[in-house]
Formats: structure tokens, sequence, C-alpha cells
């Protein structure tokens, strides 16, 4: 009797506890989902609405990306972000994968705790804060690492900052700030991968790079995707490094550097918001479709 | 420099697409901050002055000032204790950050928040703000005739649109021979009146004192300093909107050259003098140093600390033969004042007193006041002060010396320079081979921004 009655009961709580669960659910989803559409959709589409108009509100077609790609500027920024990509994406997968695993092996020992410290500390300093840090890096007058700048022929903050300079120059700042986190992420996956997997490849004889190329890195495949998307979003819109390489050399990095360093100079400098608009959705547009060729080509929302 | 196109805090937006507007205003919190919703409006203006002015309110004035103009404004409000004010220091645009002017463009698109008064470090916010509709026309009623008259000839060009004076300038940086007195007369060299006795004795220093400087080629304002004391066409703003633009003409590179050789010669550095590296390493090697009116205080006794009774300013070297005297300059400072203050009467007597009052231009302001009058009692003030070795009055015959063949347009030639050539002079490149592409520079930048470049 007890035990029918309650089995009666808790099949009657259940549906309960599920709807307060859902409901639950739905406000964490909600409040997402407004700041989304607040900080997110709305202002984008603020953004596309710039882009087509002028500063009347008249809707004017593509003249403001004629006018802006027309821009002599426009090409050299691209260009600028194209080359840094590279860099900056293929440095970001090798290094933060290789790492990772490094990190891995070691992770038993204190010397793996040690390191996850070490890779996180860089992306716990503000961004700003950490291309100030690399300012004094760069400067051999004052860098703690002189004696190596001096090594590679750098005798000048001037030297250091060469226009040829900047792409590894902002590669080597994005990496010491942005990689750490990765690292720690790519991390948590590798601790992912069931054991039975690493056993049977130890079983069949596998060795440590074996292991690496042919278990570990296919299973982080997704992981390394959703990275890259990220990256090249994040990249694509490089300004901190630049805006304050540029302020601190007084301008010989230039202001206009990267595409979102036009975009502020055509929203600030020459007064043409809707110019700037259609740069940041130009950006938008490219990012998103990088996205999109990665996302379908890596199977990245497949079920497992 | 014209009105080419409205004021944007005073365009006219369809009503329907202003509705549309509202809505979005409404629906998001994002687009109260950023775009604003109370769209400036121009109810209650009264036309005085030349200008449609705000409905007058009491109230605080809010002036912004950079870190060295605070001084100023701290003075004004102890002199004036009646007078409520809201002091804001901002970077006064040092180095071209454009604050203000991105701060005006938010402001004109909220429709609130301006300053009533601005200082700015930069000589060519006139350019940009008379078509942001910020700055207030002052020949127009708000500053007499009698007081503009005294500022020294060419002062306010800076300000002028069209015939109308847009800001007053804060101090002249008149270019002069900046020389460590004590040295030179232990080395046993005298002045260079001219800039081929100039070379001579720089390539003399290179031989009998290795390491020692007669100059520097490493800042942004390089070109203001040598090229524009030389009378090189690089930046000569000719219309509201035109500029001619000629880098290759015998008075750009016959400088150039001068600057070649002695860069080559080790006797010019090629690095900033604000750099790290000149500080460390070469600020006590100062043999020579042209420069403007501010080096004196804010460079040699503040940056490079160097001792007093030292340090002299000589007539800038003038080409030999040549009958006009000219020099250049880097910077200045000017005061802006807001079309939309409700504070019309404090701001203006604010702006005429900081500009021209003794009490801080005569005795307390770090650089060559643009108000004559008050140069002279700064000029006594400098001198009793005891800091430089002699009397600065090469500063005074210089100020009213600046070639007038070189302007403010709305790019920056500052920028352009230090992204074109000073990587180049980094590499080893000589000045004139550069010439070419610094003229190209100039001629996009210039053409973006919308001027009509010739040569």
């Amino acid at each position: 009797m007890t035990l029918t009655h309650t089995s009666a009961g808790s099949a009657a709580r259940r549906p309960r506890g599920a709807a307060r669960q859902s409901r639950a659910g739905m406000a964490f989803v909600a409040a997402y989902v407004i700041l989304l559409i607040a900080f997110g959709v709305l202002p984008t589409a603020y953004a596309v609405y710039f882009a087509f108009t002028d500063a009347g509100g008249t809707f004017t077609g593509i003249s403001n990306f004629l006018t802006t790609g027309h821009d002599f500027r426009f090409m050299g920024a691209v260009s600028h972000i194209a080359v840094y990509l590279v860099f900056w994406l293929a440095s970001l997968v090798v290094f933060v994968v290789g790492l990772a695993l490094l990190l891995h092996r070691l992770a038993s020992g204190t010397a793996g705790k040690a390191l996850r410290f070490l890779y996180y500390i860089p992306g716990a300093l503000a961004g700003a804060a950490s291309v100030l840090v690399w300012l004094f890096m760069l400067d051999p007058t004052v860098s703690p690492v002189s004696s190596l700048l001096s090594a590679l022929g750098f005798h000048t903050f001037g030297e250091v900052i060469a226009p040829g300079n900047l792409p590894v120059l902002f590669t080597i700042i994005a990496f010491w700030t942005g990689a750490g986190g990765w690292i720690v992420v790519m991390y948590g996956a590798l601790n992912n991968i069931p054991t039975d997997v690493m056993e049977a490849a130890r079983i069949d004889g596998a060795n440590a790079w074996q292991t690496a190329w042919r278990v570990q890195i296919p299973m982080l495949r997704k992981w390394i995707v959703y990275m890259v998307i990220l990256a090249f979003a994040g990249g694509a819109q490089l300004f901190v490094e630049p805006q304050l390489l540029s302020l601190a050399s007084v301008g010989v990095a230039g202001r206009d550097y990267s595409l979102n360093q036009l975009t502020y100079d055509f929203a600030f400098q020459m007064n043409n918001i809707n110019g700037a608009a259609a740069v940041s959705v130009e950006l938008l547009v490219v990012s998103v479709s990088a996205a999109a060729v990665f996302v379908a080509r890596s199977g990245f929302f497949d079920a497992e | 420099m014209t009105l080419n196109k409205p004021p944007a805090a005073q365009e006219r937006v369809p009503s329907r697409r202003r509705s549309a507007l509202l809505a979005g205003c409404a629906a998001s919190v994002v687009m109260l901050t950023v775009a604003g919703c109370s769209g400036g409006s121009a109810t209650g203006t009264t036309v005085k002055d030349g200008f449609a002015q705000a409905a007058q309110k009491d109230g605080a004035l809010t002036v912004w000032v950079d870190a060295t103009r605070l001084d100023a404004a701290k003075l004004y409000q102890k002199l004036h204790p009646d007078v409520k004010m809201d002091i804001v220091t901002y970077d006064g645009d040092a180095n071209g950050s454009n604050y203000l002017q991105t701060k005006v463009q938010l402001f004109n698109r909220t429709g609130k928040g301006w300053p009533d008064v601005v200082f700015s470090s930069q000589n060519n916010e006139a350019t940009w703000a008379v078509d942001a509709g910020f700055a207030a026309p002052l020949n127009k009623g708000l500053i007499s005739s009698m007081t503009l008259a005294e500022f020294a000839k060419g002062a306010n060009d800076v300000c002028t649109v069209n015939g109308t004076v847009y800001c007053l300038r804060n101090d002249l940086s008149q270019a002069v021979l900046w020389y460590n007195a004590p040295l030179l007369k232990k080395f046993g060299y005298t002045v260079p009146t001219t800039w081929e006795e100039y070379q001579q004795l720089g390539e003399k220093v290179a031989k009998e004192h290795p390491g020692y400087l007669v100059g520097d080629a490493g800042d942004s304002f390089t070109p203001e300093i040598y090229l524009w004391a030389s009378k090189c066409g690089a930046n000569h703003i000719t219309g509201p909107k035109s500029v001619s633009v000629n880098t290759t003409s015998e008075n750009c590179t016959k400088m150039a050259k001068l600057m070649d050789v002695l860069i080559k010669d080790k006797a010019m550095s090629v690095s900033g003098v604000f750099s790290t590296d000149f500080g460390k390493n070469e600020a006590d090697k100062v043999l020579l140093m042209p420069g403007p009116a501010w080096y004196g205080s804010a460079l040699f006794q503040g940056t490079f600390k160097t001792p007093a009774k030292q340090i002299a300013a000589a007539p800038i070297p003038q080409w030999k033969g040549d009958p006009s005297p000219t020099t250049g300059n880097v910077g200045g400072g000017t005061w802006l004042l807001s079309q939309h203050s409700a504070h019309i009467k404090a701001a203006t007597d604010f702006l005429k007193w900081v500009t021209t009052d003794k009490a801080y231009q005569g005795s307390k302001a770090p650089g060559f006041p643009a108000y004559a009058p008050a140069a002279d009692t700064w000029l006594n003030a400098q001198s009793t002060a005891g800091y430089f070795s002699g009397d600065l009055s090469a500063l005074k015959d210089a100020s009213s010396q600046v070639w007038p063949g070189w302007g403010s347009g709305q790019f920056s030639q500052e920028a352009i320079w230090a992204a074109t050539v000073k990587p180049g002079l980094t590499q080893g490149k000589s000045i004139v081979s550069m010439l070419p592409a610094w003229q190209d520079a100039i001629t996009k930048y210039a053409e973006s921004d919308g001027y009509k470049v010739s040569k």
C-alpha cells in the first residue's frame, strides 16, 4: 500500500518538477535572449540601417559601400588584416593544440598545474592592459628582454615597430593575451576523451605522436573549429593593438592599419557614420560567411 | 572649411524616418545610449552674435581642459568665486587623439553634453568644429575687434574660416634655435645664423665631438620645424577645401638634403625627443636643437631636466641671401566656445580671461602667449625666473615670422609624416628619396577629407 501510494505521489510530483525546471530554463534563456536582442541584434540592425542610408536617413543603396571601398586606405587595411589573420589563425591552431596536448600529458604532475596557471594568467589581464604591457616589452630602452631584442637587431622602439613587423607583433600580442584561455578549453576537451579510447590506442601500440595525431586531434576537431570561428571574427576586428601602438609610436604604426580603425576614422574623423557602418556590415558578412563555411565543412552541429 | 553640409545637430530628419528611429529608441536601451532620442531640439533659440543661441540658463559653466591648462581654470575659479564651474580634464586632443571631435559627434547625435568652453592642443580644430556646428563665431559680437587685434600677427589664422574667427589661440609655437650656451662656448663654436652655417657646424660637431647633436628629425612634427621654416610648400591651404602640395620644390629638397647629411653624420638624431631612447641616451648630448617655443620649459626644463642657466634661444637660421626671415610652428593650443552653450555670457568672460589676462597668460602660462600684451609680461617673467641663459627675445622676433604658406587642414600633417616618412628614416632611407611618397600620401589624405589638391 505504502509503496503504491509513494509511487503515485512521485508520479504526480514529477511533472510539476519538470515544469518548474522548464520554467527555470526558460527564465535563463529569456534573460540571454533579451540581452542578445538589446546588445546584439538591435545594434546590428541599426548598423545595417545606417549602412544603406545617408546622414539624413534617405536610402542610398550601396553608395556607402562604394565610397568606403574606393577610399585609398581600404585595400591596405584589408590586406593588413588578411596577413594578420593568416599569422594569427595558424599560430593559434598549431600552438594552442600543441600546448594543450603537452599540458594533458603533464596533467598529473605539479608541472601540469603550474602550466595551467601560467597559461591562464595573461587572460586574466584586461585586453588594453595586456597591450600596454607589450608596449614596454617591445621598447628596447625599458624592456626586460632588451638583450633579446638587441640580439635580434632592434635597438630602438622605432625599429621594432617597423611596418613589416606589425603582423608578427600583433600576432604575438594577441596570442599572449588570448591563447591561454583556449589552451585551458582544449585541455578540458582532451579530458573528455573517454579513457577506454586512449587505452585502446595504447594497447594497439600507438606512441604519443600517433595518439595525438590519430586520436586526440580528430576528437578535438569541433573545439578547434569553434576556436577558429571566434578567432577569425575577433581577428578581423583587430583594433586595440594597432590603436594603442599607433598612439604609443605617435602615428608611426598608422591610425588606419586595420579595418576597424578605418571604421573609427570614418565615424569620428571624417564625420561619416554611414560609411563606418558600411565597413562594419562588410566585416560582419565576412565573419558570418567564414563561420558558415567552417561549420558546414566540419559538421560542427552534427549530433554525435 | 566651408559649411558644405548642415551641422549634424540641426539636420532635419524626415518625420517618417524620425518616427522609426524613435520607435527603435524606445525598444532598446542601446538605442538610448548610442543614438539618443532627444534629437537636439532647436526650440527657444535666438539669433545673436552671428549664430542661433540656445535658451540661456543658470547653472555651472562646463570647461574642458588638458592637465596643463587645469591651472588656468582653477585660477579663474579662485579669482571668480561667484561663477559656478564644472572643470573637466581630458587629453586635450594631444597626439591627434581626436577625443573632442569624437565626443562632439556623439553629443550632436544625443543633443546634449557639449562643453561650454574647451581647450585643444591642436591647431586644426576649427576645420571640423565649424562643419560640425560646434564652434561659435567669436568676431560677430562676442569678442571685440580691439581685443582680437591685439593677438600676434597671424595667431588666429588657424581659427579663421571664411573671415570668421571660431576660436582663440592660446599660445604661439614659433620655432627658434635652442642651444646649450656653456657647452657651445666650451667647444669654441658660435651660433649659426644661416642654414649653410648650421650644416657646416653639424658636420664639424660630428667629427670633433661625435655623439653630440645639432638637431632631431625623429618626431612627427619634424616637417613643421625644418621644412616649414624652409618655406616648403607641402601644406599650403589655399581655400576652405583646397590645398596646394608640392614637396619636391627646391625649398623642400634643399632642407631635406641638409637633414640627410646631418642624419648620416649622426649629428641629427632620428629618435623622437620624447622617446624613451632619446631621453636615456641623447638628452644630455644636445648642443643645438631647432624647435618650438614650448621646448624651453616643456622639453629642456621638464622632460630633459637640463640644469638652469644652460639653455638659450637664438633666431632660427635662414638660407643665405634670403631677405625675408621665416620660421615654422609646432602646435599652439586653441580655445573654442560652443554654439550650444546655455551660459554664453559666463563662457565668453572665461574665454576672454583665459586667453588675454596677465594673471594667467602673463604669469602662469607655460607657452608663449598668443595675445601680444600678455606675451611681453610672460617674457619678463621668464627672464626673472632665472632658468634660461640670456633673454628670450628671439621668441618675440620669431612670433611674427611664422611662414604663412603652411596651413592647418583637417588632415593631420603630423600623422602623415609619422606613418609615411618616419618608418623609412628608421630603416636608413634618405628624406630626399621619400619626398615623392610624402607628396602622394598628403594628396590622398587631403582628397579623402574632401580637399581639392593642386601642385
